[in-house]
């Protein structure tokens, strides 16, 4: 059954330079250990590939619950210099977000 | 209930609200308020002023938020502190004891100095960010180094009110004050781990209380037009519960919280700060009440030796120009307006980015608006200008019915960061009083 990211977790953008982070939070603290297996950093890196050069880490932090995503190399560069209409990429949580996850 | 104190956030960034922070003053019941004004953009913006004109390079919002906030402040004793010192504290400092003069306070303002580090970095050193000397990336005009809250604490030792900044870690903003009222050793890495954490998720203002947070029909915000700003009451062993005022619109919870704790943190596990290396893995968020919410669980490991600093370099100059079309097809003519512009500009020595925003939506296609939008940078404002000029020219030159075509230049600072050890920085604080030469009380 595929359902985008959207419908189970919520995003948050920021920037550092020329990394990314986008943290992923479940609506539901159930949904936790479906995000940990499906959302890897492969797949994150994949459904942001036009945006991110270098490689994804993921942290998970299951207190919370959340997982973070910390992308390097944003291909046009930091805030100060970029040439994109969204110079800083906080635009990529929304683009996370339709991501598409199957689900058993 | 043992003693806590109450520090609220009152500007997030530089083009932050007003309001919220004259509310929190007026009756938030606060003993310190901090705006945050200085993104790593921001500094670069101030140096680009301050070089046209010395008296310039403070956050130019400076008076009229003061003008507004200030006799709040003083009405409710709340101290304030900013780093709206940007790349000039000294003159910060200044405007802000001739306001408080205007209003009849001899309140004495602190401006801590000493972030100002170009005359000692080491151009040849590898930036942060790519590993190239720090001299390739273009001529270097500022440098500026994160202090930590030690560097504010002789202000607040001396009774100012007012403390104005330059660059010092955001989160450090907070931690300074905290220590100060509590009376809490910033050398403890336990109590700089919760301080820090309380400045982390306060410095963003209202991205703690609902901003930047709403998508209509999943994650609504009560009240958006009315956001207020978030506070904490922190107790003596650092430990934390946030809220804002009750009449306020946003909300406040696990989801909003959970969202600015991640937010800019490239590392969980070590996020490091002039005061502490935060280890956020243990972090619990608990609602306790409605829009109250507890946040603890903060672990810290020593200060880092080495201090961040941030670096502007002249990035040359940057275009921007964008023309509309709407309509049937809208999305077909904005193409070809960018397939002309790429043939027209090809011969200029300038890799322009051209983009079609918007699309026509099938079956509405009399609502479609779609814009051409082409960008570039470099060095030489004239290849820009001829950019800009082939926008323009689409006019009476391009597809059928181009229209609002606007044109942005400007220079552009670009920032990258090295590192500096802790001994090669002094951070300095200078009193300022009306006709107040006394010493510190």
């Amino acid at each position: 059954m595929p359902v985008r990211l959207h419908e189970l977790a919520h995003c948050r953008a920021g920037d550092k330079g020329n990394v990314a982070t986008l943290s992923v939070i479940p609506y539901s603290d159930a949904d936790y250990p479906l995000l940990v297996r499906e959302l890897t950093a492969e797949r994150v890196r994949a459904q942001l590939a036009r945006h991110v050069g270098g490689e994804v880490v993921r942290y998970e932090l299951p207190l919370l619950p959340a997982l973070q995503f910390v992308c390097t190399g944003i291909r046009d560069g930091g805030v100060t210099t970029s040439l994109a209409l969204d110079t800083h990429g906080k635009s990529l949580s929304s683009r996370l977000l339709a991501l598409e996850l199957e689900l058993p | 209930m043992s003693r806590t104190v109450r520090i609220g956030a009152g500007a997030g960034f530089a083009g932050d609200r007003l309001e919220p922070a004259v509310e929190l003053a007026e009756r938030g019941g606060l003993a310190d308020i901090v705006l945050e004004c200085l993104a790593e953009r921001t500094i670069a913006l101030g140096q680009q002023r301050r070089l046209a004109d010395p008296t310039a390079g403070h956050d130019p919002r400076l008076t009229a938020r003061f003008e507004r906030l200030l006799p709040a402040a003083l009405a409710h004793d709340v101290r304030v502190i900013t780093n709206m010192g940007a790349a000039n504290p000294l003159r910060a400092g200044e405007l802000t004891r001739d306001l408080l003069a205007r209003l009849g306070s001899t309140a004495r303002v602190g401006v801590v100095t000493g972030d100002d580090v170009l005359d000692r970095i080491d151009l040849d050193a590898p930036a942060l960010e790519d590993g190239l000397p720090l001299r390739a990336h273009g001529e270097v005009v500022a440098a500026n180094a994160y202090l930590g809250a030690d560097a504010l604490l002789p202000a607040l030792e001396s009774g100012a009110r007012v403390v104005v900044t330059g660059r010092v870690a955001d989160p450090s903003l907070f931690l300074a004050p905290l220590a100060h009222r509590l009376g809490r050793d910033l050398a403890d890495p336990g109590f700089a781990a919760a301080g820090t954490l309380v400045g982390h998720l306060l410095e963003c203002a209202g991205q703690l209380t609902g901003g930047y947070f709403a998508d209509p029909g999943v994650k609504d915000v009560p009240g958006l037009a009315e956001l207020g700003f978030p506070f904490a009451d922190v107790a003596a062993d650092g430990s934390a519960e946030y809220g804002k005022l009750p009449g306020t619109g946003g909300r406040l919870d696990r989801a909003t919280v959970r969202e600015q704790l991640l937010y800019e943190v490239t590392d969980p596990t070590g996020y490091r700060t002039p005061d502490v290396v935060l280890d956020l893995r243990g972090v619990t968020v608990t609602q306790v009440g409605p829009d109250r919410v507890r946040v603890a669980g903060a672990r810290g490991r020593p200060r880092p030796d080495a201090l961040k600093v941030s670096v502007g370099y002249r990035a040359g100059h940057k275009v921007e120009a964008e023309i509309s079309y709407s309509g049937p097809r809208a999305d077909r003519r904005a193409r070809l307006a960018a397939d002309v512009l790429a043939a027209r500009l090809a011969g200029l020595p300038v890799r322009p980015r051209i983009d079609v925003l918007g699309v026509a939506p099938p079956g509405a296609d009399e609502d479609a608006e779609c814009r051409v939008r082409v960008a570039a940078r470099s060095a030489d404002a004239a290849v820009l200008d001829a950019v800009g000029h082939e926008v323009e020219a689409l006019y009476t030159n391009g597809p059928a019915g181009g229209g609002g075509v606007r044109v942005l230049t400007g220079e552009v600072i670009g920032v990258v960061s090295t590192f500096l050890p802790r001994s090669a920085v002094t951070p300095s604080v200078t009193i300022l009083g009306v006709g107040d030469a006394r010493p510190a009380a």
